[in-house]
């Protein structure tokens, strides 16, 4: 399991990510989407971290802020020893080999005018003064490293299949010899044969180069199966984080609870036994959060205090994060325990 | 799931589809979509479809009601028996008759599959209008019933609303109301949920069956996710490179996969609960592209036990008892020997 004595790799504090509104005949800003609200968490050295929720919840917006891929409203993003958050892009550039991304699609995420071969080059071509040939070596061991055929190095991605992209998008991504890439639903949109060719080789590339990788899905079988660790986000917000074991056997905060119940189940026997938690509504707007807890509008176990206070996101057991009022120290668990 | 499972044979079938082959005309060539496709459903039954993309599910269901443009496709043979006519060989007037009247069809996107222009009102009204022929004010009550019945609040006020007033979920229950608003006898659902988050897509699951239960109708849910099948379906059908490749009750099919792609399709998907496995299963190379009619197995090349005879007949369905068949060569010698 998770080995307390690792160090984090990725530290994130507080990290806010507004998307500013503008209305009105002066276009002045009257309101902002909060995508990301004071998120807070590390991934350790060689993990991966998991980062689940439903659409719209912020879980890609978190991702590609971390990488900077936008100019982040607050908070520290310390990536390898560096803090990142306010470094400007000239900066970032130098930074930007050790920390890469693999998209969700891999039909938009590749340049439709390039060879595969000059796809997986440009980062090397950025970043490296390596002579052609070199380059050319490392673009074969890179093809060889996914499990691309080395003679499809002069074709363009529209004669790849979907799951062959997506290895193309994983080679350019390995190009510079990262040590944390990003994952943003690298497989949801692939069929499901060919989702385990490329979770397997997530897996058996991490091992190889000693990776680290926050994997961004919505799928939580997957999810259970890839990382060791998991973020559980809520409009905007992580409510729960625990280790992959802790998290699937023992949800505490409701919203987990839910979500857990609702991935449907491939066992009919199971699939008819078991007690569904269906949530009512819809996720409120991020431009408009209830008051309180983001939950308390769709929350079964809903108490007062949830419409009017925010639960603070604290650590109730070893490794185990959660954002609820029913597990705060000091306060109102005991009444409502064992409400699920 | 509802009690009320179905013993095989109890009615005649609904709907009854033998032998339906489609073909698209492509440039070049032609591709075989869907191949010699036999099902039938019955009254009150609701069937999974599960298959990858390009399985030929969709393009099946859409021959069936005749919504593929043609060209390029052209729907070669088979027979679709739908209360005592032959879908395929009626005129598109008495076919519109059928569509969106006696079979109700839920597409996949509730983004792109209402009108943005018109009030979901409006949408609900057309086919109660143009099918049952109320008017304005008998059909307006009826929408909002319909409303109602898919648990959207305040529904008197939202058949005023536009599309991109609702969310992907409400959206996706208008599009349930506008199927269900002629009281269909058969309701065909292409991956109703897919496009919507796991919270919702309990909501609408459970909206379906609750309304099954209520309306008494045939239902065709198709998915390429086997844990949502293993949640609603009495019988599923497993489609591979066109063609069914098998047939069973869902139980049966879980516990007992026949076809050797049904088997590593239940073993290549993680599990939410129960042992987690070390590494995934892998189905190796990719699916078949079907430019010719098939004279072999279409996953002789995927297959880990396939034997000569494979790669030079194409497997018809052989029966294994108790409502399940499987198209393939060694599934039917296991079972004999």
């Amino acid at each position: 399991m998770l080995d307390q004595t690792n160090t984090a790799l990725v530290r994130v504090r507080d990290l806010q990510m507004h998307f500013p509104i503008y209305s009105g005949l002066l276009r002045r800003q009257t309101g902002a989407v909060k995508a990301v609200d004071s998120v807070s968490f590390d991934v350790m050295q060689g993990e991966t971290l998991g980062l689940v929720g439903e659409s719209g919840c912020g879980k890609s917006t978190c991702g590609r802020a971390i990488l900077r891929l936008y100019d982040i409203t607050g908070g520290e993003v310390t990536i390898d020893g560096t803090d990142i958050g306010q470094m400007s892009q000239s900066d970032l550039r130098t930074k930007r080999p050790t920390m890469q991304m693999v998209f969700q699609d891999p039909q938009a995420s590749l340049n439709p005018r390039m060879t595969v071969e000059a796809i997986i080059r440009e980062p090397l071509d950025e970043h490296t003064k390596l002579s052609a040939a070199e380059k050319e070596a490392k673009v074969g061991e890179l093809m060889d490293a996914v499990g691309l055929n080395r003679r499809f190095a002069k074709r363009y991605p529209h004669a790849f299949s979907g799951g062959q992209r997506q290895r193309i998008g994983i080679a350019r991504a390995l190009a510079l010899n990262p040590k944390f890439i990003v994952c943003d639903e690298p497989i949801a949109a692939l069929d499901v044969s060919i989702q385990a060719q490329v979770v397997n080789l997530l897996e058996d590339l991490q091992e190889k180069y000693g990776l680290t990788y926050l994997f961004i899905s919505h799928d939580l079988s997957m999810v259970r199966h890839i990382a060791t660790r998991i973020a559980v986000m809520y409009l905007g917000k992580i409510v729960e984080l625990a280790p992959r074991a802790e998290l699937y056997s023992d949800p505490l905060h409701p919203y987990t609870k839910a979500l857990l119940s609702a991935v449907p189940e491939p066992d009919p026997a199971i699939a008819q036994t078991r007690e569904r938690i269906v949530l009512q509504g819809d996720v409120p707007s991020p431009a408009n959060p209830p008051k309180g807890c983001n939950f308390c509008t769709r929350c079964p176990a809903v108490m007062p205090v949830c419409k009017d206070i925010e639960p603070t996101y604290q650590e109730v057991t070893p490794g185990r994060f959660v954002a609820c009022h029913l597990f705060e120290t000091t306060g109102t668990a005991e009444k409502t325990a064992g409400y699920i | 799931m509802p009690d009320g499972a179905l013993q095989p044979g109890s009615a005649d079938p609904v709907l009854d589809v033998r032998g339906l082959k489609t073909v698209f005309k492509v440039r070049g060539g032609e591709v075989h979509a869907v191949n010699n496709v036999s099902f039938d459903l019955r009254a009150g039954e609701l069937l999974g479809v599960v298959g990858e993309s390009g399985s030929g599910k969709s393009v099946t269901m859409m021959s069936l009601l005749g919504l593929l443009p043609s060209p390029p496709a052209d729907v070669r043979g088979g027979s679709v028996r739908f209360e005592g006519q032959d879908l395929l060989h009626i005129t598109p007037e008495q076919l519109r008759a059928v569509r969106g009247g006696r079979i109700g069809f839920v597409f996949q996107d509730p983004m792109t599959s209402l009108n943005p222009v018109f009030t979901v009102g409006y949408q609900i009204m057309e086919p109660l209008r143009a099918h049952m022929g109320l008017n304005k004010n008998a059909a307006r009550a009826r929408a909002q019933e319909l409303l109602e019945l898919v648990g959207i609040p305040g529904a008197a006020q939202r058949l005023d609303d536009y599309p991109h007033q609702f969310s992907g979920g409400m959206r996706q229950r208008v599009m349930i109301a506008i199927a269900l608003a002629c009281d269909p006898k058969v309701l065909i659902a292409d991956e109703p949920t897919t496009a919507l988050d796991v919270t919702i897509q309990a909501q609408i699951i459970e909206l379906m069956k609750e309304l099954r239960d209520k309306l008494g109708m045939a239902v065709i849910w198709i998915t390429h996710d086997l844990g949502v099948i293993a949640g609603i379906a009495d019988r599923v059908l497993v489609m591979y490179g066109g063609q069914v490749v098998e047939h069973a009750p869902v139980q049966e099919l879980f516990r007992n996969p026949q076809h050797p792609y049904t088997r590593a399709l239940l073993t290549t998907i993680p599990k939410i609960s129960g042992e987690r496995a070390r590494r995934l299963t892998v189905i190796q190379g990719q699916p078949p592209i079907l430019g010719d009619a098939p004279t072999a197995c279409p996953f002789r090349d995927r297959c880990d036990v396939a034997i000569a005879r494979c790669a030079t007949e194409n497997p018809p369905r052989y029966d294994l008892g108790g409502g399940h068949d499987a198209a393939c060569f060694v599934a039917k010698g296991a079972v004999d020997a």
